[in-house]
Parts: structure tokens; C-alpha cells; sequence
């Protein structure tokens, strides 16, 4: 069940695909990688269905972006590439980028200018954050609690978490660094602008660690999306950091007694990255579905189906109403003005050189 | 229950039934009582009860209803191990992880008894059964035979006053059969221990047993002696069972003192001597030993039976030969005679007189 | 079956290779005096048995043996092969992952090389011809886009190499634009690749490339120029890689394509530098000579300052000493990582205390997996005694119930176990509800390792029931009436005689369980919080998301040959030939 496995069914996986491969690409196919469930739904609400009737192409889905980057890695090692676009975290596109695995591009010249006429590498803007990255929703990392299990004072810090004392009860955070040790340092007295500053040192990353101590026998730690939502929904944890559209999900969709924080929630950006090296004829395909899926009106219309915010300035005005609750979705966007007063963007440039080293430390001080 | 003990009884069977499935009886009112040092053989086809009665007394079955005793105490709720009853498996079931040594040490470990008792007592039990310079082999290292010497070596290792041994040479070729059988008569003898031995095999239990049991559906259809059992079969089921029969079926007409006279089914009539029947009427087995029967009218007593019949099928057998017949309609009548260098070899299709002595001719059931 | 059962299989295929090297026919001459011989050895009685036409009987009977054999060999060549291709190979290539470490010397050749000469202990960063080597491997490493992946490679080593590679690889194009600019200030000529071309490549090449387009196929392969190498050999290197790059990375036509920046600095380097170029005559000997005279002038780069002005980083010691230290093609530095330790110029060090990691994991996976494998044993054995002593049709029945959860995915279990473990969970909820545990005290049964060992267990359980099932079936029911016939208790007779028996299903079941456990790491992510957590789960990081393939196949190869050690040690005090799976 360890390496080799993973090797087996990699091995397995690229020899199936392959076979697959040799004939479906022959048709007008083409298959896109995304994390499945919700948010799968929504692109394919918002981009495959009404692409496939423009033009024909079959498009077939794969949801293994959780493993999409040690994929893509075994497939371009086997010289047999089967994906035509990949949906990954920002952080993975940087990654495949300096691996080589990513292809760079020209925003400007492969995606579509905004309706609003603005350039695309205006209208992205911020989100452009490495030559590879085709962005799609901006998305933030937050906290949400049981409103039944917090008395008549609901949390408005992010700094609650940290609170045993006005909050008992366990808490959920990501069993993983990034966006664990930017809040801890926050709650620790460190100005927002000197976090990673501070981060970058020793003695910084040691006081964080430290900060999370305080909490580590009331922290059920996830590694998967769903985990926090379900763990609030059975009442296992009084509070827990998830993706926002998670908790919009369990809010209005669900009903549940739940609450959210708009503090310092950690914004991030997820997209699409294209293999490198891709054949003429697939790579031509899949440009002219990228930039189609990622104009100006298709990320507005992917807000109607999940509370993730379009990554162009332009699709905000066009956001509408969710598409079966009909409730306006806008206010619920990471992006609303209302919901960013106070954000916290992800440095990926700090992360992608300090992932190793804090990472090796924060899994060191999970296992004490 | 009340101590019933009736005599020097050492085992006692009383009234003992067994059922599996609360529907069908495997042991029907089993009543049995054998002295100290006997060696009683149960003796029947599969599925007779035999086994089963043999796990009753072991304690591995319980018995339904009765009540069996064992040296006067009633045994049935007296778990196996504290029966202090040596067993002999059909299949050894000599303990394949331990050596001969061990295997032989395991009851008399379990007795508490000390190491160099042990060691001693041990190699005593394998010079009855002389195996002593196999004390350290595995059983899987051992011939069938061997094992078996092991297996009754064990049994007795701890001195039991009762053995069973249920179908202990089942698995053995004919030879080493045949010698096993004297070893283990011989033994039993010299010990002076009380043996139940159950077999299928006729000859085994009328060589080694001083009464055999024979059963059947559940009963014991007769317990006597290996002679008598042979010789004076109470019914037709022991007749055939045990040893080679004629059978000739017919009706009695008469009754006349210690003689009946049968009319067989092919019109004539014979004289026999009555065993299970009573009166005029009765339909009847009338069963003649193959090696009773006498065609040499020299031989034949006065006034003996005749019957005609013709010679179908001549076997030489060696020591013997054998004859077969068709007489009073039946295909199947065997004679055997000694092959003794006066003896008339008959040939087929030539037609004879046979006959018999009239207390040899048994008039069984039907 | 026994495992040993696969023993001759195996002897077969190793006396078949034996079998191919001795058993050669013999050539008839051969044949003809060893029959000779053997009729002088049959009248002495003392050479080796002969068969009946003279050849020693072993060898006659290594040939008659050789077909069928090889009919063997070839009934179970495509299990072979699969197994090959399907098992073996990928997992040694992984394994090589683990000291494999070309990238450095792939990517940085001419720096590293260099660097052989560098005192790492001391306290001076190289000198500027290592940063000029630098700039000219991290210029054609850019092109290629290999940098970022060193220094991805080198960023598990030293905190920040990431972000200098990608920064420098994006700035170092710049640095040969000084002299770009200034030779092109000179003369237009020095502008476009044609001009180059025509003094760099032969006239041959030059004449297939005049008028070549895609559509004509294959781009006929560079020729350098004769004697040019000799004139300028800084430029002719380089415009050797470039032209490789073009052509075969790129696939561009090379006629046409315009020189790089770093084409522009080793030209200047060899008109500044000792040359010949007074002899030379071939073409543009002209723009030559004249920018020769003007090159002594030009403003020219110190590659020692012009890096720093990228990053302070390339100045300090700890970059140089890192990419020195993992200059050789192979590394241990992934196995000593994988056990704590690290590299350093000094040698090899432990690791600072808050890094420290996999000696814990290793150790927990051992205990966790043996704790498991116990409690297999515990809930397994009467389960399969139960099963052995049914009759076949209940226990059919039983044995569906124990495979059962074979028939669900392994990450619906899980997930049921976290509904029946977790604080408001149906366990938790039970115990409440019989007032046995306080509403504010309920137990942790998740999240932990009580959480890992009943998930697992459960998982397990069957590879342990199975394997006791075949065995215990085979014990008759006999033995136990044996030893109860010779006086020994209900529990003598079990523990003296049946249990002894069982042992090999045990040893059987126990040999797979804790195999599987040591190995699963979905189950302890999700039930296994942080302290029930295995080595696997640092694995299933390397390998699929940290991307340091490197680090998991060290790993994966210590769990590996700690699993060999633990089969060998059984071999040695149980004996394999103890275990049954039926």
C-alpha cells in the first residue's frame, strides 16, 4: 500500500491511459483534471456543458486533481502525457512550473481580453501569480463554528481559535503549515504586513509553532476538505478552518447550525495549468477551451453553482443568483468588499522556498 | 440414580439411548454388561451405533436416556478426561509436534507425575510395543504400523483399567494387520485390562475378542462369543454378518420336539433345527454354513436330508475350494470343502445330492 | 498451501540457469572419446556412472531434463515478464531514486566541476570564474527551463535555493545584454543568426539550410565551421549547445534564429583573450578584426557582483557549500535525511531536535503494526476456531460475514469507523447513554492511536482469520478427544495440542498482517490524528505532494529491507517452512 503501490498504480494508470489515449484522442476528446464533488459540477455547469454544444468536443472528466502534481510527474517520467488541462492550487502550479511539468504562457495572448475591454493581464491582475497559471476562482480559507455551541458571543476574530478559554471545545485546522503558522503569528501580537518577515526566520517559525502549542491537545487536524463540514455538522468541533465554499454549502445549502468568519481568512487562487509538451493538434484543442472557460462571462456564470469568487475584476459586476437556491451569491464571493476587509493573501513566492523547511519542522512538532 | 450394579459387571450399558437430531434413535435401548479384563468387541456395518457407543462411554457423546457405569459409579456426568479410560483413534491422532517420547509423557504430565517416573513409565510403554529406539522421532516420521504401536502405547502408558479402541487397524494392510491383532490380544491378555474394540471387520473380531457384540440399527443383535456367534447365529442378520451363509427361505409345516420341518419356497421340504421359531406357519430363514454341507453320500449320516442340485461353478482357493450350486431355486448356494488329497473336485454342470447334518440347518426369521 | 511448496518451483528456475552453462552437447568428438573413455572406466569400476551411449549419466540426464524445463520456463514466461516489467523494475527504479542525484552536475556541469577546486571549509565564496561558469550553465539552464527544477531539488536541502534559481534564471539573460549591446552598437552585422551562421556553420550546412522549410522535413544538422573552433573556441562551444537547443529542444530553425545573449560574452571573450585570429581567413574576418580591435574597450561584467545584484544569497556560504556537497551523481544524502541525519561540508550531522521525525515514525510504525497484528490474532482465533468447528454450510455463511468488508472500499470503512469513534459518534453516544461514561468525559477512540488500532484491526482482520481457518481445518477434531482421553483439561488440551497446531496459521496470518500494516496509510490519515500516524503517511507526502521522490524512495527502501530483516529474523527463529495458508 506504499510506494509501491502508488508506483504500481501509477504505473498501471499510464499504461491504461495510454491505451485510452491511443483512441480517444483520435475522436474530438479531451479529457480535464479538477477536484470533483461541487466544484467539479460547477465548471462543468459553467464551461464544459456549454463548450461541448458550441463546438462538439467531448469532454471527459478526471478527478484526481488532489494527486494531479506526483501524476503528471509519473506520465511526463513514462513520455506519455494523457491530460489536456489540469485545475490545481496555485502553490501546485508553481510547483509544476519549476518542474517543468507546466507550460508558460502568454496571458495575454492566449486568454480573451475582459468585457470590459481591460487587458488580461489587467483584469486578472494579482492573481497572475506564475508564468504557468491560468487563474479561475479566488477562494479563501476560513473559519466556521456551531452558532448552538459558542453562548451569546459568536467569534468575529480568527484569533477565537486560539481562545480555549471563551471557546472550549476542539477546534479543526489543516494538518498542514500554510495558513496554521500565518494565523498563529497573527494571534501572537505580529503586524499582518511583518508575517512573513518574521516567518522567515527561526525563531519566528519556533513561535509559531509555539502559539499553536497552546491548542494542540484541542486540535483535530483534517486533510480533507469535507472533514471540517462534517465535523461541525455532528457537533465534534466547536469551530474549524475550511474553504468558504464548504461553508457556504453547509449554511444555506445544508441548514446546519453553523456561523462563519470573514477575519483574516487566507485567500488563495486555484485554475487551470496545461502539460508542457503537448501534442500540436490537443494543445490547439485545449487553448481555445481556455480561453472560453475563462472569459469574462464563464466565471461569472461558475458563481451560480459554488461560492467561489471569479479571478477577473470584470466577472464581478456579472455575478448573479445561485442557480438552484436563487439566493444572490455575490455577498457570499471572498472577493465581496464586504467579506475582504480584512484578508490575508498567501505569500506563494515565501511558500515555495520555506515549504520544505516549515514543513519538515510543523509535521516534527505534530508528531511530539 | 440408584447404584444397580449386578454382580462383577466392571462396564455397564443400561438402557442407553442416543439421538442426534431428537427424530431418529442411532442407539435404540442399549443394555450391555462386561466383566473386568474382558475384551468385548462391537462389532456391525457403518451407521450400526457401534461408534456411537464407544463416544458415550469415552464421554464424548452423552447418551440420551440411561445410564451407563463404569466399576459400579454412573459415568454420564463425568467429563473425558476424568474418566481415566485409555482410547485408541482409528486415525493414531498421535500428536504430530510432539515426538514419540512426548506424546507418550503427555498423560502422565497431566497427571502431575514427576519427570524421572515419567521418563521410566515412558520407556516401559514403548517396550511393550517394542519401540523403544523411537523415543525421539515425529509421528511423520513413523509407518502406519508404527504409529499405531505408538497410539496403543500411549493409551496404556498412564495404566488404565479400561481401553477402547475404536477401528485402531482400519488403515493398515492385511499383514501387519493380522500381526497387530496377536500383539494386541496378547497385550491386553498380560495387562489384564478391559477392552472395548469396535471394528467392521468379522475376522478381526472373532480372532482377537472373547465376546463380540454384534450390532445393528442400534441394538446389539446378539453378544456372545466368537464360537457361538459363528455357530449358533441367534437371527438371520448375525448369520449373514458374521461369516459365509446359505440362506433358503421357506414356511414351517411342523413342529416336531427340537426339529422343524420347513417347506421351502421351491416345494421341498427340509428338517431344521428351530432357533426363532415357535410354531406351524412361521416364514423362515433356514441358514446352512457353506462348509456343513456334504455331497459325498459315504460322508452323509443316516437318514440325513438330500436336496438335488447341480454344480454351476468350481473355485479353487487354495487351502480350499469352493463350489457353487443351484439348489432349491436359488443360484447362490456355496459349498466349501478342504483341499485334502481324497477330496472330489465337482465339475459343472454334473447334478449331485447335498446335505446336512440336521442341527447345523438353523430355521432363523424371515 | 505451504509456502515452501514454491521452493522447487524456484530451485527449478535456478538449476535451469545452472543447467544452461554445463549441460552444452558435446561435439561428436568429444562424444566419441568419452565413449572410449568409458569403456576403459566400465572395465575399471571407478569413473562416474555412464548412460548407454557413453556420456556420464548426469549429464545425459541434465539434457533430457533441459526441455522440459525450458517448456516450464516458457509456461510461465509472461507471469514472469509481468511480473517483471509490472513490479520488479518500477520498484527498483524507485529504489535508485534514492541515492540518484544527476540533476546538479546535469544542470550546473562546467559550475560544479569547478567547484571540485573550492575549499568549501573555508570562508571565501568562489572566485569570478566560478560565477562566470555559473552564468553559463544558468544561462542554457533557463532556456531549457531546467533550473527551477534544480533548484527545487536543492531547496530540500537549504531553505530559499527555490526562489534563487527562479529569480537568477530570470535575470541572468540580462547579464549578457552589456555586451550584446555593444557588439551590436558596432555593427549591424553582429544582429541577426544568418550573419552569424555564415562564418560559424560550414558551407555545406549552409548550402542544404538555404531555403529550408519544415515542410521539407528533418532540419539538416549543425556542421560547425573548420578552424573556427580554434579562432573562437568560447563562441564555438556555446553556439554548439545553442544550436543543439534550437534544433532539437525547440525544434526551430536554426538559419534564421537569432543568436542568444551569452553568444555576445564568449565572443568577447575570445577576442580579448589569446586568439588566432590574424591567421584567420574565413568569412566576416573583417567585422572580426574590427570589433576585435573595439572589444578591449567595452564595458565589461563582473559576474561575482552582477549575481549578488540578483540576491545577496549568492554570496553567502551555505549556497556554494550545498550545491558542493551535492555535486556527485550519487547522494546519501536522502537516506540520511530519511533517518534524521544530514549532509554538511563538516559530514554527516544529526538534524537540529525540531526536525527530527522519521526515527519516531519508525519506530511508532513498528509498534502500532505489532500492536495490531496482536489484537488480529486476539479477535481472529476464535472467530476462525468457530469457523473451523461449523459445519461447511454455516461456516460458508460465517466466512461471507468475514469477507465482507473486502467487498466495500477501504475509505468507506474508515469513514464508518469515524461515525462510530468520534466523541458524538455511536460508541461514544452507547457508553453515555448505559451511564457508564459522563456526557463532558466521553472517551477518545479517534484521532489517536486507539483510533488507528480498531480501524486497522478491523481492516486486517481478515488476512489474519483466512490463513488460521485453512489451517485450523486441517487439525482433527481427534487430537482434542486424544488429549482429553489422556486426561487433559479443556483448556491442557487446547493449549498443549490444538494451539501448538495453529501456530503456523498464526504465524501465516500474522507474517501478512503486520506486512499490510506497516505499509497502509489511508487508514491512519484518516483515524490516526497525529499520534497514530505511520511512516506511509510521510511517504504518500514526498511521493505525491512535497515532489521529493528522492526522500519517500529512502524511506520506502529502509521500510523495505526492515520488513526483509523482520522475514529473515522469523525464517532464522520460527522457520518459514512453519507457515501454512492452508
Amino acid at each position: 500500500m506504499n510506494l509501491t503501490k502508488t508506483l504500481m498504480a501509477s504505473t498501471a494508470l499510464t499504461v491504461a491511459a495510454g491505451m485510452a489515449h491511443s483512441d480517444g484522442h483520435m475522436a474530438n476528446e479531451m479529457t480535464i483534471v479538477s477536484w470533483g464533488g461541487a466544484y467539479s459540477a460547477s465548471q462543468q455547469n459553467a464551461y464544459h456543458k456549454p463548450y461541448s454544444e458550441m463546438t462538439g468536443v467531448k469532454i471527459i472528466n478526471d478527478e484526481s486533481s488532489a494527486e494531479a502534481v506526483s501524476k503528471l510527474r509519473a506520465m511526463n517520467e513514462a513520455g506519455n502525457v494523457t491530460w489536456d488541462l489540469v485545475d490545481v492550487e496555485a502553490a501546485d502550479a508553481i510547483r509544476l512550473c519549476d518542474e517543468g511539468l507546466a507550460m508558460e504562457i502568454d496571458a495575454d495572448e492566449v486568454l480573451a481580453a475582459g468585457a470590459d475591454g481591460s487587458s488580461a493581464t489587467d483584469d486578472f491582475g494579482d492573481s497572475l501569480i506564475s508564468d504557468c497559471f491560468i487563474p479561475q476562482i479566488v477562494f479563501s480559507t476560513t473559519v466556521g463554528y456551531r452558532t448552538d455551541m459558542v453562548g451569546d458571543t459568536p467569534p468575529t476574530s480568527i484569533c477565537a481559535i486560539f481562545d480555549t478559554d471563551a471557546y472550549p471545545g476542539k477546534r479543526a485546522l489543516n494538518k498542514r503549515p500554510i495558513g496554521n503558522v500565518e494565523w498563529a503569528l497573527l494571534c501572537d501580537g505580529v503586524a499582518k504586513d511583518e508575517i512573513y518577515d518574521v516567518l522567515a526566520t527561526p525563531e519566528g517559525q519556533e513561535r509559531a509553532l509555539a502559539k499553536l502549542d497552546t491548542i494542540k491537545s484541542d486540535v483535530i487536524w483534517w486533510s480533507a476538505g469535507a472533514d471540517t463540514p462534517q465535523l461541525l455538522a455532528d457537533g465534534e468541533i466547536v469551530m474549524g478552518s475550511t474553504y468558504n465554499g464548504r461553508l457556504f454549502s453547509v449554511i444555506a445549502e445544508q441548514n446546519q447550525p453553523v456561523g462563519m468568519l470573514w477575519d483574516a481568512q487566507m485567500l488563495d487562487f486555484d485554475g487551470w495549468i496545461i502539460p508542457k509538451d503537448l501534442p500540436e493538434d490537443r494543445l490547439a484543442r485545449v487553448m481555445d477551451y481556455v480561453k472560453f472557460a475563462t472569459d469574462t462571462q464563464r466565471l461569472a456564470d461558475q458563481a451560480a453553482y459554488i461560492s467561489y469568487g471569479p479571478a477577473r475584476a470584470s466577472s464581478a459586476p456579472l455575478v448573479g443568483n445561485h442557480a438552484t437556491l436563487g439566493i444572490p451569491m455575490a455577498e457570499h464571493m471572498p472577493t465581496d468588499p464586504a467579506n475582504a476587509s480584512n484578508v490575508f493573501v498567501t505569500n506563494y513566492e515565501f511558500w515555495a522556498d520555506y515549504r520544505d523547511d516549515i514543513d519538515a519542522k510543523f509535521q516534527a512538532w505534530l508528531v511530539k | 440414580m440408584a447404584d444397580t450394579k449386578s454382580g462383577n459387571a466392571f462396564v455397564e450399558f443400561e438402557r442407553v439411548q442416543k439421538s442426534y437430531d431428537g427424530e431418529n434413535l442411532v442407539v435404540k435401548d442399549l443394555n450391555l454388561s462386561m466383566p473386568k479384563g474382558e475384551f468385548l468387541t462391537m462389532l456391525g456395518p457403518s451407521g450400526s451405533g457401534k461408534t456411537t457407543c464407544l463416544m458415550m462411554l469415552a464421554g464424548f457423546e452423552t447418551a440420551t436416556y440411561g445410564d451407563i457405569r463404569l466399576d459400579g459409579i454412573s459415568i454420564n456426568n463425568i467429563p473425558p478426561h476424568k474418566r481415566g479410560i485409555g482410547m485408541v483413534f482409528q486415525n493414531y491422532a498421535l500428536f504430530p509436534h510432539m515426538t514419540v517420547a512426548e506424546n507418550l509423557s503427555f498423560p502422565l504430565e497431566v497427571r502431575k507425575i514427576g519427570k524421572s517416573t515419567r521418563e521410566e513409565k515412558v520407556m516401559r510403554a514403548l517396550g511393550m510395543v517394542q519401540m523403544q529406539d523411537f523415543a525421539g522421532r515425529r509421528p511423520a516420521q513413523l509407518s502406519g504400523g508404527q504409529q499405531q504401536r505408538i497410539a496403543l502405547a500411549r493409551a496404556l502408558v498412564f495404566e488404565p483399567e479400561l481401553v477402547l479402541m475404536d477401528e485402531p487397524l482400519g488403515a493398515l494392510d492385511k499383514q501387519l494387520r493380522e500381526t497387530l491383532q496377536f500383539e494386541i490380544t496378547k497385550l491386553a491378555h498380560d495387562l489384564g485390562i478391559t477392552v472395548v474394540y469396535v471394528t467392521h471387520d468379522q475376522t478381526e473380531a472373532l480372532t482377537m475378542s472373547d465376546r463380540v457384540a454384534v450390532f445393528d440399527d442400534g441394538r446389539i443383535q446378539q453378544l456372545a462369543p466368537p464360537d457361538k456367534l459363528y455357530e449358533e447365529p441367534e437371527n438371520s442378520f448375525v448369520a449373514q454378518f458374521i461369516g459365509e451363509n446359505n440362506t433358503l427361505e421357506g414356511v414351517v409345516q411342523e413342529m416336531k420336539g427340537d426339529v422343524a420341518i420347513v417347506k421351502l419356497d421351491s416345494g421341498e421340504v427340509i428338517q431344521a433345527k428351530p432357533v426363532n421359531v415357535t410354531k406351524a406357519g412361521e416364514r423362515t430363514r433356514v441358514s446352512i454354513r457353506p462348509e456343513r454341507v456334504e455331497f459325498d453320500k459315504s460322508r452323509m449320516q443316516d437318514g440325513a436330508f438330500t436336496l438335488k442340485a447341480e454344480v454351476l461353478e468350481f473355485i479353487y482357493m487354495g487351502d480350499i475350494f469352493r463350489t457353487r450350486l443351484r439348489v432349491a431355486g436359488t443360484d447362490d448356494f456355496v459349498v466349501k470343502t478342504r483341499n485334502a488329497p481324497d477330496q472330489v473336485r465337482l465339475t459343472p454342470g454334473s447334478q449331485i445330492e447335498i446335505g446336512w447334518l440336521p442341527e447345523d440347518c438353523r430355521a432363523l426369521d424371515a | 498451501m505451504a509456502l515452501s511448496a514454491l521452493y522447487p518451483f524456484f530451485t527449478s528456475l535456478s538449476e535451469q540457469t545452472c543447467g544452461d552453462t554445463m549441460t552444452d552437447a558435446p561435439t561428436s568428438q568429444t562424444a566419441a572419446s568419452s565413449a572410449a573413455e568409458a569403456r576403459i572406466s566400465d572395465a575399471a569400476h571407478t569413473g562416474p556412472m555412464l548412460a548407454a551411449d557413453g556420456t556420464p549419466l548426469k549429464k545425459s540426464l541434465n539434457r533430457a531434463l533441459r526441455l522440459q524445463k525450458m517448456r516450464a520456463l516458457a509456461l510461465i514466461a509472461p507471469l514472469l515478464i509481468f511480473v517483471l516489467v509490472t513490479f520488479i523494475a518500477p520498484i527498483a527504479d524507485m529504489l535508485f531514486r534514492s541515492v540518484e542525484n544527476e540533476i546538479v552536475s546535469e544542470t550546473l556541469p562546467k559550475t560544479t566541476s569547478m567547484l571540485a577546486e573550492w575549499d568549501a571549509q573555508g570562508t571565501d565564496i568562489p572566485d569570478e570564474a566560478v560565477f562566470e561558469a555559473l552564468y553559463d550553465d544558468m544561462f542554457f539552464a533557463q532556456e531549457a527551463k531546467l533550473h527551477t527544477r534544480l533548484g527545487s531539488r536543492l531547496n530540500y536541502e537549504l531553505t530559499g535555493v527555490s526562489s534563487l534559481f527562479r529569480k537568477s534564471g530570470r535575470r541572468v539573460e540580462d547579464m549578457g545584454e552589456v555586451f550584446q549591446d555593444q557588439f551590436e552598437d558596432l555593427d549591424d552585422f553582429w544582429k541577426t543568426g544568418e550573419n552569424w551562421n555564415s562564418f560559424m556553420a560550414s558551407d555545406d550546412w549552409l548550402a542544404q539550410m538555404d531555403g529550408w522549410k519544415k515542410a521539407d522535413g528533418a532540419q539538416p544538422r549543425f556542421e560547425m565551421r573548420d578552424g573556427i573552433a580554434q579562432t573562437l573556441p568560447a563562441t564555438a562551444a556555446a553556439y554548439a549547445r545553442f544550436a543543439d537547443f534550437i534544433q532539437y529542444e525547440d525544434g526551430d530553425n536554426l538559419y534564421k534564429e537569432d543568436p542568444w545573449a551569452i553568444m555576445y560574452s564568449a565572443l568577447h571573450k575570445d577576442l580579448t583573450g589569446e586568439n588566432d585570429l590574424a591567421s584567420y581567413t574565413g568569412p566576416a574576418t573583417e567585422q572580426l578584426t574590427a570589433a576585435a580591435a573595439e572589444a578591449a574597450g567595452f564595458e565589461t561584467v563582473n559576474y561575482t557582483e552582477a549575481f549578488k545584484d540578483i540576491d545577496d544569497d549568492w554570496h553567502n556560504l551555505e549556497v556554494w557549500q550545498t550545491i558542493k556537497v551535492y555535486s556527485p551523481t550519487l547522494t546519501n544524502g536522502y537516506f540520511l535525511n530519511a533517518i534524521d541525519m544530514q549532509k554538511s561540508v563538516d559530514g554527516v550531522e544529526m538534524r537540529p531536535e525540531n526536525q527530527q521525525i522519521y526515527g519516531i515514525l519508525f519506530w511508532r510504525t513498528m509498534v502500532m503494526s505489532i500492536a495490531i497484528t496482536a489484537s488480529c490474532i486476539i479477535l481472529g482465533y476464535p472467530v476462525a476456531w468457530i469457523l473451523a468447528n461449523l459445519p461447511t454450510r454455516q461456516a460458508n455463511l460465517l466466512l461471507i460475514l468475514v469477507l465482507l468488508p473486502f467487498w466495500t472500499s477501504l475509505l468507506v470503512r474508515t469513514s464508518a469507523w469515524k461515525v462510530m469513534l468520534q466523541q458524538q459518534g455511536v460508541i461514544n453516544d452507547t457508553l453515555v447513554w448505559l451511564g457508564l461514561v459522563a456526557t463532558d468525559d466521553r472517551l477518545a477512540l479517534i484521532n489517536n492511536q486507539t483510533g488507528t488500532i480498531i480501524a486497522m484491526t478491523h481492516i486486517l482482520l481478515p488476512f489474519m482469520i483466512l490463513p488460521l481457518y485453512s489451517v485450523m481445518q486441517t487439525i482433527q477434531p481427534s487430537y482434542l478427544r486424544a488429549a482429553k482421553s489422556l486426561g487433559a483439561t479443556n483448556w491442557t488440551a487446547f493449549w498443549r495440542v490444538y494451539f501448538p497446531q495453529s501456530i503456523p496459521g498464526i504465524g501465516a496470518g500474522s507474517i501478512l498482517v503486520f506486512i499490510l500494516a506497516i505499509g497502509y496509510y489511508i487508514t491512519p490519515e484518516i483515524v490516526g490524528g497525529t499520534s497514530g500516524t505511520f511512516i506511509s503517511n510521510r511517504i504518500a507526502y514526498h511521493i505525491s505532494s512535497s515532489l521529493n521522490w528522492g526522500l519517500g524512495a529512502a524511506l520506502g527502501a529502509i521500510l523495505l529491507a526492515a520488513v526483509l530483516l523482520l522475514y529473515y529474523a522469523y525464517d532464522k527463529i520460527v522457520g518459514i517452512d512453519n507457515v501454512k495458508l492452508g
